[in-house]
């Protein structure tokens, strides 16, 4: 074997502060109660920085703030606005590296899709909602549509600067003021970002940045001078907003989780499919709400492409993700990586036949070798609760109505990816398939102009293209 | 194999187009995904020996006369003047005309003798003539034979024509290697590509060679990517063990270095070997030199440092 020498990517492009405070109407400081709390780099478990921990009363200032800056931001034309949504990307574009550096470092994700997947697609966000900023009258929403107010945005680990220009970018576009709170165990790349809209010259409270847990995160959601809510995570977590929310008038947007079928047909594009699945599975170390999870594999070519992907799965290059060569980083957090050993040790206890690849994980930090259950069916529970993990489970199918039938037999429907090299079968089954996004011949391909959502417990509301202006205009 | 070998295979066709097909979106993302691997230090300088050691220096022109390719020889037998702990290059590959020639510079060294024959690029002549073409280079030295399929059959779907044709060629080779050239960039598409190399691997071809470096696209990384998946699969099939040669278009140390990481991560370590994968091109050579004295001075030294040929 052609063995690659170490490549790693350079730290010190990035400069960590040693605390970090709130972003409040256009200024960083201190939390009322004095608390903290650390982030680490899950590769490592190295402390990255402490982090404020915010109370009700920083959420409160957090929320007037925003309150104060809706008035003028949303009095502005929108070809202004869209002139610091256009700033915002370019200096994203100009700082990508940095950021990129950034958020494998504090979510673990590998150095390759940090820089190729996430902060692209951060930018293109940026771009794309700007340009609708002087658009909204014809966007088919009325003539005159208005923008709700204040946004309180609430988004998850595992993307956390994507996820965060997903919510901020259509918010501000059509004239909304955000509080955003990022992920206990990912916050540095929102206060980062804090920094770019200063950068920017937003004016103040336009964008606030509350750090903290669950806590902080429910009483903003309860806030009353909330006028619109926007969750990312848990479908449990989504219920309790959704209560909370139940009878104020706040608008509710959530996208919640998935156990997404990723279905393979005898007249596949073999090759492609293989890459497909892993893309589908092990991108971001499994860490997608919308990763195909299950792979539904029609049984006559069921043992050969099992033979493909494992021979597949023998060169993926687990590690440091800081490695420019590395294809699955570290798993996000020590409570992450129990639960998904947990969910892989009742699959084998179930009775599925579990592998993995030789392959030797780092000492520190926290880590999962991608692995395959094989012999699953809808009975198991690694078929049906979503594992959030570098963990496949295989099932097979017969026919085309099976397949559909397995597909679509999931509290969830977020998305699905249909593997045929024939266009019939494909536009068949895809209308068949309840899922938000269903991928044909690719896996975990996304475009700021194309809508993204759930069905069922996935979650409502859609995000992306023109459909996620809706969810922040009246 | 036989001329008539095909008429045992009167199923070549619903084998070929019972092949899985291949998603062109998907192979090219592939590629590229490969193409941003970060091969560095150490693994630089294997990566270049290897691949230095893989060349078959090539000249094709109209105007190649016995002086120019002595001199190619002189140069594939010692790449770098320089340095002796620099590797000899896999072959030299001349026209027919020029094996003799080529043959007596190379004596003793090592290097392989590679001809193009068959009508070399268009393919379009009798079989005879190619037959011809073939026994007379062979007869003069070479010890490899690069052939080119009759594309214009392949497209009209006459595969036994195309078959029977490798398989007389390979006759006519006797002990010499046969590559054969499918001429990707007149095939249209990757399921054709597949269906070309399962088609010259069944009728006895020893490498599969994407191009003739005479049309407008040669050798590419989705490509050669197809064609290291269906070696891949033909061993496993059938436990013979074909070669890969991407020809046309491969100029710098960075792109040979994506091929061998295409290799690397596709069909792995067995064709990590001048015996099994081969870059048909002539000025990557001096490329791969020049970044090989980087690595060992720490410096790029000028052009005129290396040898023009």
């Amino acid at each position: 074997m052609f063995e690659y020498a170490p490549a790693p990517e350079s730290r010190s492009v990035v400069d960590i502060a040693g605390s970090y405070g709130l972003f409040i109407d256009g200024e960083f400081d201190g939390g009322k109660d004095g608390n903290v709390f650390k982030t680490v780099n899950p590769a490592t478990e190295e402390v990255l920085a402490e982090v404020t921990s915010a109370g009700s009363e920083d959420v409160d200032r957090a929320v007037a703030a925003a309150r104060r800056a809706f008035g003028p931001w949303s009095s502005l034309p929108g070809a202004e606005r869209a002139k610091y949504l256009f700033r915002i990307a370019r200096i994203i574009q100009e700082r990508s590296r940095e950021l990129a550096v950034l958020e494998s470092l504090d979510n673990g994700k590998p150095i390759r899709e940090s820089r190729d997947v996430d902060l692209p697609l951060v930018a293109a966000h940026f771009f794309y909602y700007a340009g609708w900023a002087d658009k909204l009258a014809y966007a088919g929403f009325g003539p005159d549509p208005r923008p709700l107010g204040v946004a309180a945005q609430v988004i998850p680990w595992n993307f956390p600067l994507l996820m965060l220009a997903w919510k901020v970018a259509p918010a501000l576009a059509t004239g909304n003021t955000v509080v955003l709170k990022p992920a206990e165990t990912t916050p540095l790349s929102a206060l980062f970002f804090a920094d770019v809209c200063r950068q920017a010259d937003l004016p103040p409270g336009v964008v606030n940045i509350v750090t903290g847990a669950g806590d902080t995160g429910a009483y903003l959601v309860q806030h009353p001078d909330v006028n619109k809510v926007a969750f990312t995570g848990s479908t449990e977590v989504g219920r309790e907003i959704a209560r909370t929310v139940a009878g104020t008038g706040k608008r509710l947007t959530l996208e919640l989780g998935g156990k997404a079928a990723n279905i393979v047909f005898d007249d596949a594009p073999i090759d492609q499919a293989v890459e497909g699945i892993v893309n589908g599975i092990f991108f971001n170390q499994g860490h997608v709400c919308c990763a195909g999870s299950r792979l539904l594999v029609q049984e006559s070519i069921a043992e050969e492409l099992l033979a493909s992907l494992k021979r597949r799965m023998a060169t993926l290059r687990v590690g440091d993700p800081l490695d420019k060569n590395t294809d699955i980083g570290a798993i996000n957090s020590a409570a992450q990586l129990a639960r998904i050993s947990e969910l892989s040790e009742i699959g084998a206890a179930e009775g599925a036949e579990r592998w993995s690849p030789a392959c030797s994980l780092p000492d520190r930090g926290f880590w999962f070798a991608p692995t395959i259950f094989t012999g699953v069916t809808q009975a198991h529970r690694i078929a049906r609760e979503e594992i959030f993990g570098p963990v496949l489970s295989v099932l097979t199918f017969r026919t085309p109505e099976e397949a559909v039938a397995k597909a679509n037999n999931t509290p969830y429907g977020l998305s699905a990816g249909i593997w045929s090299e024939k266009g019939s079968r494909i536009l068949a089954v895809a209308d068949r398939l309840r899922a938000g996004v269903v991928w044909a011949n690719t896996f975990n391909k996304f475009d700021p102009a194309s809508p993204f959502g759930g069905y069922k417990e996935s979650g409502y509301g859609r995000e992306g293209g023109r459909h996620g202006l809706e969810a922040y205009l009246a | 194999m036989t001329v008539t070998a095909s008429a045992g295979l009167s199923d070549l066709r619903s084998f070929l187009h019972g092949l899985p097909g291949v998603d062109k979106v998907g192979v090219e993302a592939r590629a590229a995904a490969l193409a941003t691997r970060s091969v560095k230090a150490t693994s630089k300088a294997t990566a270049i020996d290897l691949a230095i050691r893989m060349v078959d220096l090539t000249t094709l022109e109209g105007a190649d006369t016995p002086g120019k390719v002595r001199a190619l020889c002189a140069k594939a037998r010692r790449p770098d003047p320089a340095d002796p702990s620099c590797p000899p290059v896999a072959a030299i590959c001349v026209y027919p005309a020029m094996v003799g020639v080529a043959s007596a510079a190379l004596a003793g060294s090592g290097v392989h003798l590679a001809s193009v024959a068959t009508a070399f690029p268009s393919g379009q002549a009798p079989l005879e003539v190619k037959l011809a073409d073939t026994r007379e280079a062979v007869a003069a030295g070479a010890d490899e034979i690069d052939m080119v399929i009759s594309r214009g059959a392949f497209l009209a779907g006459d595969y036994n024509r195309v078959f029977d044709e490798i398989a007389a060629v390979k006759d006519a080779c006797g002990g010499a290697h046969l590559k054969v050239i499918l001429e990707t960039g007149e095939l249209g598409t990757y399921d054709n590509i597949r269906r070309a190399s399962w088609l010259a691997m069944l009728a006895g071809a020893d490498f599969i060679k994407t191009s003739t470096g005479k049309v407008a696209v040669n050798a590419t990384l989705p490509i050669t990517l197809v064609m290291l998946e269906a070696v891949r699969d033909f061993r496993e099939r059938h436990g013979r063990v074909i070669g890969v040669k991407p020809a046309g278009g491969i100029k710098t140390t960075k792109d040979a270095i994506k091929y061998l990481v295409l290799i690397n991560e596709t069909a792995g370590d067995d064709w990590l070997h001048p015996d099994r994968f081969r870059f048909g091109a002539s000025s990557l050579l001096n490329d791969l030199l020049m970044q090989r004295t980087k690595l060992t001075t720490g410096h790029y030294a000028g052009p005129d440092y290396f040898t023009l040929d």
